[in-house]
């Protein structure tokens, strides 16, 4: 064990101490201010102490499995579909995935001749009522400047090539309106039941990363 | 008030607040592609207290990646797609 770099996938004998899990050194400007303000917000009786404990439940609870029971049933559903591109917000709600903020839902359609990817290059918007929290890198600096500046370059670093004849259309969702992409629905599924289908709608293809594939998918249920 | 179809630039303006326009695309000429509803507070002033709940409208806005980036690599049909906030925008 002459390598202490080295991740953790040694036999464990544990010989060597591990760093205590706990809060060490000062609050931050940012942490204490949060503190304050909730503080004040709770004496002033303007949320109570539970609500915000409710909300962090309710943010954990949004996975991408949301998100891809709502492009199953728009493959499966051609009305629900329609109304799921007229009006994103409604038609999760009409599935029972509540919107707890006030935010606005736009499905963008792959298609043949149009490929979406979502970015927001100033913070990190993202459709969590109906995906959850983004993945890191989507909220790093390097994936919001080059996703509008050269997505093409950050899509085959996916491994997704986009052939010169499709469109690539980018959103930079930053204010009222976050994104949700609609993968195309992959050939040789004509068979497949919806909850089948569900399972090729990956976190990724509803960013506009990949595509969805049969062979990627998660295994069925 | 924009319609779809209206051909519109991006203003240059680097007020002080809280707003939700970013700096790469302003003086950047687009087309409004949809009127996003509801209309919604302007936060630039709400910050300050100064809005008094008056709402404008959000607009869909398509920009050529061409017209942003003159050295893009890609498709000339490749674009981008971004809400702006009426305050930020002028017909062309």
């Amino acid at each position: 064990m002459n390598q202490p770099d080295q991740s953790h996938d040694h036999d464990h004998g544990h010989d060597h101490a591990h760093a205590e899990i706990g809060q060490s050194g000062r609050p931050g400007y940012y942490e204490i201010m949060e503190t304050a303000v909730r503080e004040l917000l709770v004496e002033r009786k303007l949320i109570g102490p539970d609500e915000i404990r409710r909300q962090i439940e309710v943010l954990d609870s949004r996975t991408p499995a949301l998100g891809a029971k709502v492009v199953a049933r728009a493959w499966v559903d051609a009305s629900f579909r329609a109304r799921l591109l007229a009006d994103g917000r409604s038609a999760c709600e009409e599935l029972g995935i509540s919107f707890y903020d006030d935010t606005g839902l736009i499905v963008l359609e792959n298609t043949e001749k149009v490929h979406n990817l979502i970015v927001c290059t100033l913070c990190s918007c993202y459709p969590r009522p109906v995906l959850g929290l983004p993945p890191d890198w989507y909220k790093l600096k390097p994936y919001r400047a080059r996703a509008v500046s050269e997505p093409r370059a950050v899509l085959a670093e996916f491994g997704t090539i986009i052939p010169d004849d499709v469109e690539v259309r980018v959103s930079d969702s930053t204010a009222m309106v976050r994104y949700l992409v609609m993968p195309m629905r992959p050939k040789g599924t004509e068979h497949y039941s919806e909850d089948q289908l569900a399972t090729l709608v990956t976190r990724d293809t509803m960013i506009g990363v990949v595509p969805a594939r049969v062979e990627i998918g998660r295994p069925a249920q | 008030m924009f319609h779809v179809g209206d051909r519109v630039r991006i203003l240059n303006r680097s007020p002080i607040g809280h707003y939700r326009v970013p700096t790469y695309l302003r003086c950047k000429t687009g087309v409004v592609e949809a009127v996003i509803e509801p209309a919604g507070i302007d936060n630039e002033e709400e910050g300050f207290g100064r809005n008094a709940g008056a709402k404008l409208h959000y607009y869909r806005i398509a920009i050529p990646m061409t017209e942003i980036w003159p050295d893009y690599v890609g498709s000339p049909r490749d674009g981008l797609r971004i809400e702006v906030f009426e305050s930020w925008l002028e017909r062309i």
